[in-house]
């Protein structure tokens, strides 16, 4: 079942990197590179089903394993919610040494049992990890009966550590929503402006950066999947008229499997920087017209993108001059590092080099497109070599995940946090401004000229 | 102290527990040129390492043999083998703490038979040293991973047979909840008395936050493998916290090396129980700074015990960490209504609180005073329980990701137990209840406030 799951999550027509694949390549899998015994990094499947559905704020969200998947994770991550705090509880089975022995289908009832009476949320869902899966945990079944029982859906995620990566796990959590969760209510109403954000987790509350500007368009934002979603609008995501893909890979599956079930169109698009904000807004009223909006929105929302633009340029240009010629780089996997690279070319700073680990053929393409043939293209670079070109001076600022953040300020270099778990919110033309004042306040923070200094007895040593 | 009660839920809500394999990682980053490996998937090993790097602001070396499910199937022999050979080639490491995890123990992988075989297989490894601690997260936390790495490192360095004594020389067994700074505290107290110390693990050479130009794949300081085997020539070792109990004895059974335990090290009663074995064990009396030190933490207590007295505190921690903090508030004049932990603290441990559970911090929020309280001591996932119960939150144990300094913070010894005193004490002292203004009816030129109050008389009769 699983198997036939993942098979079907790697056999992506709308993934650009896959239509390049033979079909033998294809069936092995795109999480089958980088799992390297002694020289992985990164989450696992567990992990990025977690993180997809976790957004979803009025529903519980049951680990069903050890403590080690639940206990070691919770609390870490900053996606933020406009009203139900429930999704931040954490809920584990915590399996114990007799769980192992007896199996833990009834321990599991029973925590359904106890999340549904005490909390009664929207929906639960119960993600299954290594563990079960070994001790065969018919947790599918266990699921079935407790909705039925509780009169509330309980749904199994399916994505255990051991079936590979954390992009395999956003795959898989995407097919849980089409397969279990979207079509299954209908809104009160709908409009010809309504739409869907697909793959946007609301990190440090980003989505409300631009989401008053749909507002001001009268667009209205049906589901967002999931960042600060609730249950009930995933469930209803079915009858928006468009589709925008968010996050590069892991969530096209998802909005493709749309298109094909409800012909909903979709395209993929960004919220990072000011051009893609503008593109992201033209393209969504251009689909949102050819389904039949009426044709006024095309022009409103060029009206709204020309003052929108020339305001965050007002705001940024003081910056320009401070921030002009200095050299990032980028080193993420987290956001799409192209809009992310036009971004901070649009300020005039120089990006020396940009990881694409994560970025379809066509992300590659257009980061080439921007920074020249001869850009450096990184997979994943190992801590020694980010060290060694840290330390050589290549850079003013590297901008990566925490993982990084430690290489980067052992060797005095200025570093901004751009993943997950980073505080500040830099979506839209308002996030914009907003990074840029953050970079700013990085590069020439007054920390850096005293942490170079060399120590009283070592003239010649300590700094650079 | 009431009888341990363990919460029945089936559900844990917001765990208390970090998993034992953790632990087992920790004790290992404590070891000079060593890189922890955790036999499990990717996310074993990511989830372990996102958590100590937010609670130590550190680059830490962490490794996995990226467990797969076809591997989980056929055996992870082979993943072991590849990820040794992957950290030998980059890193060169001197030591590799492998330590199990959930998946490969349900499957019940004999780890240490496939060690053995492709270790032999591989004499172009004679410099590197691999030691396997069974980790299996589904027995106990953090606490218990920690004291089984210790073991297992002790099991394959320290030989078997008594040795001459270096006599100035002891070994210090930190607990798992010790801060760099911690060990660093004692070690200097130790070596005050004219005694050489090994310090295993020694966490306050690897983690306490060092700026290096040079960039080191392994961890960089902590106790040198040699030294590890050199424990066996030491004249006595000084274990802390009960669970440090087993590596004690090993060393007892496996050199002869005689062990004093000591349950805790914070509080003055329980400092003067440690200092005294060290007047023991060397012969020497005290330094005058140590003096000066126990001095000004007498005045502390003097200074300060006003403002515990009468105040409640709800605790949260691993069972040893609980004992420490229990018995110091106690000390200090607090009533501890509820105490949660991880596991059953040992039948002899005396936990002063009314309520003792086993169990979440749900439980705390949910077994807290109904009246409240002044004080919660937990880690820093207790924020929201904190929030709930309506008293502040002193955050203690591991993991602290959202105060700067987790690693610096001293709670032992004369010192540390100054400063702990200090911290809550201001706590409490910035918390100082006034007292509620009684307005009396009927006066004269009565204020809106009072107007509310007669309000409310006016209701009561009325029901």
């Amino acid at each position: 079942m699983l198997k036939q799951r993942i098979a079907e999550a790697f056999n992506e027509p709308g993934c650009a990197t896959n239509r390049t694949k033979s079909d033998s390549e294809r069936k092995r899998g795109c999480a089958s590179a980088g799992l390297a015994p002694g020289a992985a990094a990164g989450g696992c499947a567990f992990d990025g089903a977690k993180i997809a559905l976790q957004p979803i704020t009025d529903a519980a969200h049951l680990v069903h394993g050890p403590i080690a998947c639940e206990g070691n994770s919770w609390d870490s991550r900053h996606t933020a919610s406009s009203g139900s705090r429930l999704y931040r509880t954490s809920f584990t089975t915590d399996l114990s040494e007799l769980d192992v022995i007896h199996g833990g289908e009834k321990r599991l009832f029973r925590a359904i049992r106890e999340i549904a009476e005490r909390y009664r949320p929207a929906a639960i869902f119960v993600y299954v990890t290594c563990v079960p899966s070994l001790i065969g945990d018919d947790v599918e079944a266990v699921c079935e009966a407790a909705t039925t029982r509780f009169d509330l859906p309980v749904i199994p995620v399916n994505a255990p550590g051991f079936a590979g990566s954390k992009n395999l796990g956003n795959k898989l959590a995407g097919q849980v929503l089409l397969d279990r969760v979207v079509g299954t209510r209908e809104p009160e109403r709908t409009t010809p402006y309504d739409f869907n954000i697909i793959g946007e987790y609301n990190v440090a509350g980003e989505m409300w950066q631009v989401l008053p500007l749909f507002d001001r368009l009268g667009i209205r934002l049906l589901a967002p999947i999931t960042g600060d979603a609730r249950f009930h609008e995933v469930a209803c995501a079915h009858r928006a008229r468009v589709n925008m893909v968010v996050c590069s890979q892991a969530m096209v599956s998802f909005a493709r499997a749309m298109q094909d079930r409800y012909a909903i169109p979709y395209f993929e698009g960004s919220f990072y920087g000011i051009s893609d904000t503008s593109a992201a807004l033209r393209e969504i009223a251009r689909l949102l017209v050819e389904r039949g909006a009426p044709a006024d929105l095309l022009s409103r929302t060029e009206t709204l993108i020309a003052s929108e633009e020339s305001e965050a340029w007002r705001r940024i240009a003081p910056y320009r001059e401070r921030l002009q010629g200095k050299r990032v780089l980028l080193y993420t996997g987290g956001v799409k590092s192209w809009s992310v690279v036009s971004a901070l070319q649009e300020i005039g700073m120089t990006v020396i080099g940009t990881s694409v680990r994560k970025s379809t053929d066509d992300d590659k393409r257009r980061i080439k497109d921007l920074m020249g043939e001869d850009a450096a293209l990184f997979g994943q670079i190992p801590a020694k070599d980010l060290h060694r070109m840290l330390s050589g001076g290549e850079a003013d600022i590297l901008m990566s995940g925490g993982r990084t953040q430690f290489v980067a300020l052992k060797t005095r270099t200025p570093w901004l946090d751009i993943n997950q778990e980073r505080h500040h919110p830099y979506a839209g033309y308002e996030g914009m401004v907003a990074l840029v004042h953050q970079i700013d306040a990085t590069i020439n923070h007054p920390v850096w000229r005293q942490v170079r200094l060399p120590a009283p007895w070592d003239s010649a040593g300590a700094g650079r | 102290m009431s009888v341990t009660e363990v919460a029945t839920k089936a559900c844990a809500v917001n765990p208390l527990k970090t998993s034992p394999a953790l632990g087992g990682a920790l004790a290992f980053l404590g070891v000079e040129g060593c890189l922890p490996l955790l036999h499990g998937s990717q996310g074993c090993t990511a989830f372990a390492l996102v958590l100590l790097v937010r609670h130590f602001r550190e680059a830490i070396p962490l490794q996995t043999t990226a467990m797969s499910e076809l591997s989980t199937i056929l055996g992870g022999a082979d993943n072991i083998e590849q990820a040794i050979g992957n950290i030998y080639d980059r890193a060169k490491p001197r030591l590799i703490g492998l330590c199990s995890t959930a998946l490969t123990e349900t499957r019940d992988e004999d780890v240490r038979g496939d060690l053995r075989s492709l270790m032999a297989r591989h004499p172009d490894w004679n410099d590197l040293s691999v030691v396997y601690a069974p980790t299996p997260d589904f027995a106990g936390s953090l606490e218990v991973g920690w004291a089984s790495a210790v073991q297992a490192m002790i099991a394959a360095f320290v030989d078997k047979g008594r040795r001459p004594s270096a006599l100035r020389q002891v070994n210090l067994l930190p607990a798992s909840y010790m801060t760099p700074a911690d060990v660093e505290a004692v070690r200097e107290v130790v070596e005050s008395f004219g005694l050489s110390v090994i310090t295993f693990p020694d966490l306050s050479g690897s983690l306490d936050g060092h700026v290096v130009d040079e960039y080191v794949p392994t961890t960089l300081g902590g106790t040198p493998v040699d030294h590890v085997a050199r424990m066996a020539q030491s004249q006595m070792t000084l274990a802390i916290g009960e669970h440090m109990r087993g590596a004690a004895e090993a060393l007892q059974r496996r050199a002869g090396v005689p062990f004093r335990l000591f349950d805790r090290l914070t509080g003055l009663e329980a400092f003067d129980t440690f200092v005294e074995t060290l007047i023991d064990i060397s012969g020497q009396q005290p330094p005058e700074k140590l003096r000066r030190e126990r001095s000004r933490l007498v005045d502390a207590m003097l200074d300060g015990h006003f403002f515990f007295t009468g105040r409640t505190a709800c605790v949260a921690a691993e069972p040893d960490l609980l004992i420490a903090m229990t018995r110091f508030l106690d000390d200090m004049g607090c009533r501890i209504a509820t105490a949660v932990t991880t596991m059953k603290p040992s039948p002899d441990a005396r936990v002063p609180c009314d309520r003792l559970v086993v169990g979440d911090l749900d439980d705390l929020e949910r077994l807290a005073p109904p009246a409240g309280c002044d004080l919660v001591v937990a880690n820093a996932h207790a924020d929201a329980a904190a929030n709930a119960i309506g008293a502040p939150l002193y955050r203690i144990g591991f993991p602290v990701f959202d105060r700067l300094g987790a690693a610096h913070q001293v709670t032992v010894g004369y010192r540390g137990t100054r400063e702990l005193l200090f911290d809550i004490g201001n706590i409490f002292i910035g918390r100082q209840a006034e007292a509620e203004p009684y307005r009396r009816q009927n006066r004269e030129d009565a204020d809106d406030a009072s107007a509310v109050n007669a309000q409310v008389a006016v209701g009561q009769h009325g029901s």
